[in-house]
């Protein structure tokens, strides 16, 4: 593999808690023989903020919560050849979906903001207003999974996924070998 | 809520009085609270909850889950226009709107004076003679706009229900007053259960022969269950039989609710007789002395039938005790209706209900025929399956046997209806091809035939040599005929729809995964489909199939799983690979419009115009 020129990755963060990333951490010193093989372009670990070439893969934390999500990962799938979920955020929307249970409301979106910023229990917010900055990026009336907006390729289960798993993958994906999970290791516990 | 009746908590006391405070009678309780106030009002429930001594929670559980139970206040009238596939191709959806403009309310609203609700249901089991209707407990058939005026004006002008079928209607027999309200349309009447049937010949064979050989003779007959699981009827009474219990139970299911299946409702016409002699001899062959038929509540209008049936038994020493003279046989039979929920067809789920619970199916194992009603050894069997076994007793076992082929022993009712020159019941041996009745029927212009059901199979023009039996095309008797002119998509659209909608929700898989389904193909209807979408729907499928606890789940995605097999193209037709690997089903437009307007201000991604 050494001779082959390094797999560009690229890694973002959407509506997740970046545990994801810290996963990504527990290959341990697998991570440095992987380094050999790939190089990190756009992603929070380099602070690369935009793509500066066509990536082989894109790895995604978090599901989309809000229009700046979309966007992003819109970016990803048109710059990268292998889309891979991470996490049971990207995978099913996660700990975020729970607002999308607010089914009872006929402004359901209205209802988990003001609940998160104004009437809820334990809210010291002495404005009383729901943040509104025009830099906020919209929310979406729904948290939708990653494969619910673009083509995802290979979804890796977990949450976090272990170490393992995300080492495994990657290092089958390098090597053209990837052919989905052994059952035994999708599982939750 | 304003113009709901008043609710006078002394009757509630006295229906709940009635069944002996008995919470195992919680459907009887509030089927008659619902039917004398219209709804069953939250204190109404408290003082039930109270007498019976259950949770007020345990109440409402009960009430929320029948379709035909409702917590807020219904018309004095309700019609319930029957909502399936085949009454939608004949012209519902005229018959739906003409109602509308003609009562002044929409689909699921209650006219402000309290007269008329407006509702859709599931099939009623009058798909041979659709578009139709239940008013109240009486059901309408046939309909067009003209009828629909005609009723509407009748009711308007202080008509009962009963008054629209005829002006005598107090004067006819129950037996008349079904038959006037429906059209039995046997097209096809057979040796066994149709054809002439010499009263009781079948018990009285039975009771000169001791329960062991009843059982022996079943099993000799290669009787299996007509309710759509073909279990061999003789083993199951013989596990009965066998099992522990001080009571047991013998239990028919006249819950018919499979969309497209009719033929129960025309034996429990014209056949009462034999379905309960079925159950007496069941009762002898197993050492039952309970029984219960289990009648939906579709099939309300021939409660007075059946109750008139089983008195009269009563009285002349058929049921009751020493049952035909004979010491110590003694076995009688309550009638249970239903409340409008399919799934208490699943034998666990209807042992639920008679319990007063939620119609919950039951994990299995234990089997009914071991830990069945109240716990005790039960067997449930479908109406045909009596009627069959009463035959049997009667004509011997060998000449059952040699109806029909190796496997699939006897006759079976089909209950045919959609696109075919003449809907009915044919009774038919087993082993006929699908073309040959296609041709009794008059539906050889099909394109698609739905044997079974949605949990059946869809056959495609180039296989209708497949045969009707166990082995090739099981099926409880509903074949469902769809001509060239037919959307495949909307048919399947609809089935899942039935499944979402009947789904107890007691498995997630079967719950949420249904949902997704008919999302699915919903997608697929809109012309958005990507190719690994055809993946999406089978492995949903099996996950659904492979996780559910009941036969609802298991068999669920049949509609799609027997389209994708037998009309490939239509799926494939439907799909366009996505170039871009953007979801085209995904629409930000919509996802971020209810923020835009709360925020105020427009999207500086998504919003072309976008200025600041
Ligand atoms: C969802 C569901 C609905 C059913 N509905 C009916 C029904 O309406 N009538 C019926 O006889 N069996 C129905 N069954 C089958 C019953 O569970 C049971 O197998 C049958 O009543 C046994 O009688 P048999 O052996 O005489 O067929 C249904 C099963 C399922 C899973
Ligand atoms: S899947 Fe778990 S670890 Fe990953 S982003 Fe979501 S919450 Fe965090
Ligand atoms: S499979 Fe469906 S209908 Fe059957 S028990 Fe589960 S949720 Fe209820």
């Amino acid at each position: 593999m050494s001779e082959l020129p390094k797999a560009r990755v690229a890694t973002t963060s959407l509506a997740g808690c970046f545990g994801c990333h810290m996963a990504i951490l527990d290959m341990d010193e697998r991570l440095i023989d992987l380094m050999s093989h790939v190089e990190i372009d756009r992603s929070p670990l380099t602070d690369i903020k935009r793509f500066t070439r066509r990536c082989d893969i894109g790895i995604i934390e978090g599901g989309c919560c809000n229009e700046e999500n979309v966007h992003v990962l819109q970016d990803f799938r048109k710059n990268c050849d292998v889309l891979i979920g991470i996490g049971q955020c990207a995978i099913m929307g996660g700990l975020p979906a729970m607002r999308n249970a607010i089914m009872h409301s006929d402004e359901p979106l209205r209802e988990c903001l003001e609940e998160a910023y104004i009437t809820g229990r334990n809210i010291r917010n002495k404005t009383h207003n729901v943040p509104n900055d025009p830099a906020l990026p919209l929310l979406l009336d729904q948290v939708y999974p990653c494969s619910q907006v673009v083509k995802m390729d290979v979804q890796i289960p977990g949450c976090a996924p272990e170490g393992d798993l995300i080492y495994d993958t990657l290092a089958k994906l390098l090597a053209g070998r990837f052919r989905g999970f052994e059952p035994d290791r999708v599982r939750f516990d | 809520m304003s113009a709901a009746a008043p609710v006078d908590l002394g009757e509630v006391a006295a229906i709940s009085a009635r069944y002996g405070d008995d919470a195992g009678r919680m459907l009887d309780i509030l089927r008659d609270t619902q039917e004398a106030f219209r709804w069953i009002s939250p204190e109404a429930m408290g003082l039930i909850a109270e007498r019976t001594g259950l949770s007020r929670v345990a109440v409402d559980g009960v009430a929320s889950f029948y379709a035909f139970l409702s917590r807020h206040p219904k018309g004095r009238i309700t019609i319930r226009l029957c909502d399936d596939i085949v009454d939608r191709f004949a012209g519902l959806e005229a018959v739906t709107r003409t109602f509308e403009e003609e009562l002044g309310i929409r689909v699921g609203e209650t006219s402000a004076d309290g007269a008329v609700s407006l509702e859709t249901t599931p099939c009623i089991g009058l798909c041979d003679q659709a578009p139709a209707a239940m008013i109240n407990d009486v059901v309408v058939t046939r309909l067009d706009a003209k009828r629909v005026r005609e009723i509407v004006h009748g009711l308007k002008a202080g008509l009962s229900p009963e008054d629209l079928i005829s002006e005598r209607f107090a004067d006819l027999s129950p037996y008349e007053r079904a038959t006037h309200m429906v059209d039995n349309n046997i097209r096809h009447a057979g040796q066994v259960l149709l054809g002439p049937v010499p009263e009781d010949a079948g018990l009285k064979a039975a009771l000169d022969l001791r329960p062991g050989q009843i059982i022996d003779t079943l099993e000799a007959s290669g009787l299996r269950g007509c309710g759509g699981a073909g279990f061999p009827t003789g083993r199951k009474w013989r596990f009965a039989a066998e099992a522990q219990g001080d009571r047991r139970f013998v239990m028919c299911n006249a819950d018919e609710g499979e969309p497209g299946t009719f033929k129960d409702r025309v034996l429990l016409t014209e056949r009462p007789d034999l379905v309960i002699e079925g159950m007496t001899i069941a009762a002898r062959a197993v050492g039952a002395a309970e029984g219960i038929i289990y009648l939906r509540g579709e099939y309300a209008y021939l409660q007075p039938l059946i109750e008139e049936t089983l008195a009269r038994r009563r009285a002349d020493g058929r049921l009751g005790k020493a049952i035909l003279g004979v010491e110590g046989f003694d076995f009688d039979i309550r009638l249970q209706m239903g409340a409008g929920a399919y799934i208490c067809g699943e034998e666990g789920a209807m042992i639920s209900s008679c319990e007063g619970l939620p119609g919950e199916p039951k994990t299995r194992p234990p089997y009914p025929v071991t830990h069945g009603y109240l716990g005790c050894p039960t067997i449930v069997d479908n109406v045909e399956t009596l009627c069959h076994a009463a035959r049997i007793l009667d004509k011997g076992s060998a000449w059952f046997h040699a109806i029909g082929e190796a496997g699939s022993h006897g006759t079976k009712l089909f209950s045919v209806s959609g696109d075919c020159l003449n809907p009915g019941v044919y009774e038919l041996p087993y082993g006929l091809k699908l073309s040959e009745l296609l041709e009794m029927v008059g539906g050889e212009g099909a394109a698609a035939v739905l044997v079974g059901g949605p949990s059946g199979t869809m056959v495609a023009r180039d296989t209708f040599d497949r045969r009707l039996t166990f082995d090739d095309l099981a099926t409880g008797g509903a074949v469902v005929v769809f001509g060239p002119e037919r959307n495949i998509l909307e048919i399947v659209e609809y089935y899942i729809s039935f499944f979402v909608h009947e789904s107890c929700g007691y498995c997630t898989p079967c719950r949420v995964g249904n949902v997704f389904l008919q999302r699915a193909i919903a997608k697929f209807r809109a012309g958005l489909a990507n190719p690994e979408d055809i993946d999406y729907l089978r492995d949903l499928s099996s996950t659904i199939i492979e996780t559910s606890r009941c036969g609802l789940g298991m068999t669920s995605p049949n509609p799609i799983l027997s389209t994708l097999e037998n009309f490939p193209l239509v799926y494939s037709a439907m799909v366009k690979p996505s170039g871009d690997g953007l979801r085209a089903t995904f629409d930000i437009q919509s996802a971020i419009d209810d923020a835009r307007k709360l925020a105020h201000r427009r999207s500086h991604i998504f919003d072309r115009d976008f200025t600041q």
